[in-house]
């Protein structure tokens, strides 16, 4: 087995006096979709913030991509190769249009205005959104943010998707959409969620976030 | 946006930044002018733009009405207290003819100013008024907080009536009372939590995507020949009401 991407070595956060995670040990392979489910509150969304930085652990090591990541600027590296897709895209979308939001990303990391424009493209081609680039953010039905939410992350080729309840609050075609499109993609995933049959069919085994340590889920 | 039924309007195909430009330099020479053929000069213009704008007349009515509302104050009142020749008496005090002719010119300076802001910018789409600003160079923080006020206004709006909804459905009642206060002030607080909740979330979205603390514009305006002629007709015109004043 090749080195995980991703390894949390006796991972512990606290809120405060509450322990959300206790010395919690993950790891994710090269293309390996892990699902995660636990109950409401359980840190799963925590789990995932670690990941990319967004919180510190109070012990324990994460290691992204073969090296420990502590500070803020070694986590700026990780974030453009780990993509999180959060749980409310109407936190994600902030630019005016869908073109624009999609742009960020490979503007953040550099790209030139060509190259960018070309991603733009070819990443809308890809979900089915085209002729989406000019539409509003803030006028996009919930499984249209949602797909371009995913489509800003997939903008950045990221090598590893954390996605964040992906097809929570969507209508049954949404969520269908949602799901054909995460089935096809080749990056490693781990997936929160609590549909259980959509998790069946895309994850390859499954963890339960419970007590703050992880566990196979039966 | 307003567009009017065969396309894009006359003035809705001006480079957005040109007519930013045009508004302001319009709203600053009719701001220093007072003689009256300069004064009907500049409304005619005004009044022009506005049929070439796509704004609809009702719009545009609906927009000035509340300029409208305080200028009928001002002519109403203004004349009490001036000199000049005495036109009439209002009870006890005179209506003087000075106090009324600076009224209507304030009243024809504001209408035509705001006729043609509308005209030419309250047509404009909020988000190239962002771009606009970013391309004159107006502090990046500024055009920031405009573009982010204009996307989270929507999602404050719902969560405002979320709240509300949720309030109703328990049989909430507004009344002049302590109950009525206190409901509306924890809606207000609770809506400030979860907007800060929220912008913590977005500013975590935005880091994980490499935010370093500058946006890229993808649109570009292009500035063409159109825009050159346009240029030229209002810096035309506007030589036109200086004359009428100063010649």
């Amino acid at each position: 087995m090749s080195d995980p991407l991703v390894k949390l070595e006796r991972v512990t956060f606290r809120y405060g006096e509450r322990t959300v995670l206790d010395q919690c040990d993950l790891a994710i392979s090269p293309a390996e979709r892990i699902g995660l489910v636990g109950a409401n509150g359980s840190g799963k969304t925590t789990l995932l913030g670690l990941i990319v930085g967004l919180r510190r652990p109070a012990l324990g090591r994460v290691i992204v991509f073969g090296k420990p990541r502590e500070r803020e600027a070694d986590f700026r590296a990780v974030r453009g190769r780990v993509g999180l897709l959060f749980q409310d895209s109407d936190d994600q979308l902030f630019c005016p249009t869908v073109a624009e939001d999609v742009a960020f990303g490979p503007f953040n990391l550099g790209k030139s205005r060509r190259e960018v424009e070309e991603i733009v493209a070819r990443t809308l081609a890809e979900l089915g959104l085209e002729g989406y680039a000019h539409r509003v953010t803030y006028k996009l039905s919930g499984g249209e943010k949602r797909l371009v939410a995913l489509a800003t992350v997939l903008a950045m080729e990221p090598e590893v998707l954390l996605l964040d309840e992906p097809t929570a609050g969507l209508d049954e075609t949404a969520a269908e959409r949602v799901t054909g499109i995460l089935a096809g993609l080749p990056q490693a995933m781990l997936i929160v969620s609590h549909d259980h049959p959509f998790l069946a069919r895309i994850a390859g085994r499954t963890l339960c976030l419970r007590h703050g340590r992880l566990q196979e889920a039966s | 946006m307003h567009r009017t039924a065969d396309g894009p309007a006359l003035l809705d195909r001006i480079d957005p930044r040109s007519r930013i430009l045009a508004a302001i330099a319009f709203a600053l020479v009719v701001s220093v002018v007072n003689r009256p053929p300069a004064l009907l000069a500049a409304l005619a213009c005004a009044f022009v733009s506005a049929a070439f704008s796509g704004v609809g007349p009702r719009d545009m009515l609906r927009r000035l009405a509340p300029l409208n509302v305080f200028m009928l104050l001002l002519v109403a009142l203004m004349p009490l207290s001036s000199g000049g020749r005495q036109l009439g008496t209002v009870g006890p005090f005179p209506y003087g003819a000075d106090g009324l002719r600076l009224a209507l010119t304030i009243a024809a300076k504001g209408n035509a100013i705001v006729l043609l802001l509308i005209a030419l910018a309250g047509s404009l789409d909020i988000n190239t008024v962002g771009h606009a600003m970013s391309h004159f160079r107006v502090p990046d923080k500024l055009t920031h907080l405009l573009l982010f006020t204009v996307r989270y206004l929507d999602v404050l709006r719902r969560e405002y009536h979320r709240l509300r909804v949720a309030i109703e459905v328990r049989a909430f009642r507004p009344g002049v009372n302590m109950h009525t206060y206190r409901t509306y002030g924890r809606l207000a607080g609770m809506l400030l939590v979860r907007s800060l909740d929220r912008s913590e979330r977005v500013v975590a979205a935005m880091k994980c995507r490499g935010f370093h603390g500058h946006f890229y514009l993808l649109d570009h305006f292009h500035y063409s020949r159109r825009d050159a002629l346009f240029a030229a007709v209002a810096a035309a015109i506007l030589a036109g009401i200086a004359r009428l004043e100063w010649l």
